[in-house]
């Protein structure tokens, strides 16, 4: 049985009233523990969501490439697989920054935090420009499908004198941007996310009994991680092996 | 936010006139918009649903006017297919899925199961204003010349050929679609993480798990059809061929990815209906709901089931036969658990002690027209009878027995249920009860000659038909004027209870569950401590145990 009692602002003298009260217990909650399951539990289900969400697309990018194999192939020829890999690596980093700024708040490690929380959201920034160039390459080269869309004769890996047929491709480039750019957007999500995070952990909101929200971002961060280790396969190494 | 900052509950010494509760304990527009309290964000969604409800149902008349005679006289082709696509979608996206979860859910979750408020207020608001805005941007579509293509937006025609709002209204179910999600997320965490002591899972009302597997549709579901928005909507604008065979894309991907979505939404509609049957029935004959774990399990298995047999919308549209015979076998499956259902309550009321106040008439409506609907399914789960049949009125008739015979009666019985809990008083009951009398009577007028219509080849979506169909057809739209009449009743009465209704007592029904163990309207926070259960769901025969004369 808790006293219902919310105070919105964080006491100076925390140390003391500490035993007291969480000051960021809600008020519908009974204790602590059943507010972290919540919070937990809530983050799990909208994962849950969003896998359903990029499901839709895969779904419709395994049926194309099943399709239209050789085509999808060839597309995938002519995205860069080496900035693509140096931005799995990029990411893959920031998932390590992400748990290392967990830590540090469950250690109490204030100024650790913040540096983790600022160089996950410098690994953020440097995949979106990686990004940024190879979407302005596939622009100059005619590859954003559309009006002047054109993939003309573009061998088939594998199968010397046939060529992709462009229209098939032109799927293959708009499933690419559909899901890269859905990406994307969930990036530019989680760095709003980050922001509000390293503002809190600048504040000193976070100690190593409540940090819930040190969690749950870093969970979404390393959902948009591992939607990325699907999509760089899939999209960019169809003919690689 | 925070504006439940300093809620001292008060010991109860003697309340004066009016106890505190939450809709009497702050005023303003303020404290309504930015409300996190679970019942006012019902009420919220009750005005805006109420809305959308008449908006669509304002279309429906048009259709049935329409359809009077048999020359298409009164609007043009165009307007028609206009008339009959907002219909759907108003109907389906921003009435009938929202309705029972996002009102009745929204208020009674959390008390049923003994808790203060849902997991996460501020989602739950939140999930209301996507909800204003989803709907403000179709009332926009629709102002400006709304979209005609069915509510399905079948690609490639809405893609490549209309040239009316798709994208405007993909973009607002879009938006309504995460009201949708929220609000399931919303129920899933809160009836994990805050039942009260002792309300095992074996202790919840079948409402909760009614509501708990129309939560895991919204949160599984939902995300598909946002994604196939998304889709249709790039693909209209920049003219890809994802779904346009044209460009090498594939229309039946539409199709799948859409009923994936649009098929278990029709449990979304009505499985809390379901969960509504269980108290009333239960409470009405007095009785412990026959066979608690089969009713609790069977909405789970209806929700899982769910996901498994879109494709019976798709028997005609060239989907592979052996998949067809898959679909069709997988889409009887789902009548079990549902008969499940209507068996039991149906043991329920043998030997009950019924009383026939209006939310039992409503829930022996439901049960008679569930169970039409429900075996006409079959017919079209059928692969011949579906092919005979496809694109008919008889599949009008078939959803409107589950959508309208279904869920709004379900939503109906459920609203005069706890509407001295969501109020505070009593609606006039004989009023009532002929009002659930005049809905059973248009209702039926209504769609059972369309049965009968589409089995002799009247298809859906024509604005004209030959004349020998015309005597069913006046039939029909003589039902819509009757069911209208008892649809604005309620409406009528509702409002004027809350000036001049009597007040209501805390347990009018003197039924079980948590919510009625606490005053009516309740304190923001439900209860004034909380409650320790140590009873099983529905303990009737021990409720009426120490006091055999019961109320009335």
């Amino acid at each position: 049985m808790s006293s219902s009692h919310v105070s919105t602002t964080i006491p100076a003298e925390a140390h003391d009233a500490h035993d007291a009260h969480n000051p960021a217990l809600l008020h519908h909650f009974a204790t602590e523990e059943q507010q972290r399951d919540s919070a937990s539990l809530g983050m799990w289900i909208f994962l849950a969501t969003e896998v359903m969400f990029f499901g839709g697309l895969f779904c419709a990018y395994l049926i194309y490439r099943g399709w239209y194999f050789g085509d999808f192939a060839a597309a995938s020829t002519s995205i860069n697989a080496a900035l693509g890999g140096t931005n799995t690596a990029v990411l893959i980093c920031s998932s390590l920054t992400v748990v290392l700024a967990i830590w540090a708040a469950q250690t109490a490690r204030r100024g650790l935090l913040i540096v983790m929380l600022v160089l996950t959201m410098l690994f953020g920034c440097a995949f979106l420009g990686i990004k940024g160039f190879e979407y302005k390459d596939k622009f100059e080269e005619h590859h954003v499908p559309g009006a002047s869309f054109s993939f003309d004769h573009v061998p088939i890996p594998g199968h010397p004198g046939q060529y992709a047929n462009p229209q098939h491709a032109q799927i293959f480039f708009a499933l690419y941007f559909i899901m890269t750019g859905l990406h994307a957007l969930h990036m530019i999500i989680g760095l709003g996310l980050f922001t509000w995070l390293l503002w809190a952990a600048w504040k000193g909101r976070f100690t190593p009994e409540y940090h819930t929200p040190l969690e749950m971002g870093g969970l979404y961060w390393h959902f948009v991680d591992i939607v990325w280790i699907y999509l760089f396969p899939l999209l960019y190494l169809i003919d690689r092996h | 936010m925070s504006m439940s900052t300093s809620t001292n509950i008060a010991p109860p010494t003697a309340p004066p006139v009016e106890r505190e509760n939450y809709l009497n304990k702050e005023y303003g527009v303020g404290s309504w918009l930015l409300t996190t309290d679970h019942k006012r964000i019902s009420l919220l969604y009750l005005l805006s649903i109420t809305f959308f409800f008449f908006i669509g149902g304002f279309f429906a008349l048009l259709i049935r006017l329409e359809l009077l005679t048999p020359a298409g006289d009164l609007v043009q082709a165009d307007t028609y297919n206009k008339l009959f696509t907002m219909h759907g979608m108003v109907m389906v996206f921003f009435f009938l899925i929202p309705s029972i979860p996002a009102v009745l859910g929204n208020f009674l979750v959390p008390m049923m199961i003994g808790a203060k408020d849902l997991a996460f207020p501020r989602i739950n608001l939140l999930s209301w204003y996507l909800y204003v805005i989803g709907g403000i941007m179709m009332l926009h579509c629709m102002l400006t010349g709304g979209v005609d293509t069915g509510w399905t937006f079948y690609t490639p025609f809405s893609t490549a050929f209309t040239n009316t709002k798709i994208v405007e209204a993909g973009l607002a179910i879009f938006v309504a679609g995460f009201s949708s999600i929220l609000t399931g997320l919303n129920f899933i965490v809160t009836i994990h993480r805050m039942r009260a002591p002792g309300m095992t899972w074996s202790r919840l009302p079948l409402f909760i798990w009614a509501h708990y597997a129309t939560s895991i549709i919204q949160i599984l579901g939902t995300p598909v059809i946002a994604i196939t928005i998304v889709l249709v909507a790039v693909e209209r604008t920049l003219h890809l061929g994802i779904f346009d065979p044209k460009l090498g894309g594939d229309p039946l991907l539409f199709q799948h990815l859409f009923w994936f979505y649009s098929h278990p939404a029709v449990y979304i509609m009505i499985l809390p209906s379901m969960g509504i049957m269980s108290e009333i029935i239960a409470c009405f004959s007095r009785k412990r709901i026959f066979g608690y774990t089969f009713v609790a399990i069977s909405s789970i298995s209806i929700a899982v089931f769910g996901f498994l047999v879109w494709a019976h919308h798709m028997f005609v549209a060239g989907i592979s036969v052996y998949a067809a015979l898959m679909f069709s076998l997988l889409s009887y499956s789902v009548a079990v658990p549902s008969a499940v259902k209507v068996f039991n309550w149906t043991a329920t009321l043998y030997k009950g002690s019924i009383r026939y106040d209006a939310p039992m008439l409503y829930a022996f409506g439901f049960l008679g027209l569930f169970t039409i609907g429900g075996l006409t399914g079959l017919f079209l789960a059928a692969l011949g009878i579906d092919v005979h049949v496809t694109d008919t009125y008889f599949v009008v008739a078939h959803f409107h027995y589950i959508m309208v015979g279904g869920a709004l009666m379900g939503y109906l019985g459920g609203l005069h249920f706890w509407w001295p809990k969501i109020s505070g008083r009593l609606y006039p009951e004989s009023w009532a009860r002929l009002a659930a009398l005049t809905v059973f009577i248009g209702f039926n007028l209504t769609f059972f000659p369309q049965f009968i219509l589409g089995y002799v080849g009247m298809p859906r979506r024509y604005y004209q038909y030959p004349p020998e169909f015309q005597v069913l057809n006046v039939l029909s739209t003589a039902g819509a004027t009757v069911l209208g009449v008892g649809y604005l009743l309620p409406m009528i009465y509702f409002l004027w209870s809350m000036r001049y209704g009597k007040p209501a007592p805390d347990n009018p029904w003197n039924a079980a569950g948590l919510e009625w163990q606490t005053q009516s309207p309740p304190t923001t926070f439900n209860f004034d401590k909380e409650p320790v259960v140590t009873w099983e769901a529905y303990n009737y025969e021990e409720l009426d145990t120490p006091q055999p004369g019961g109320p009335h």
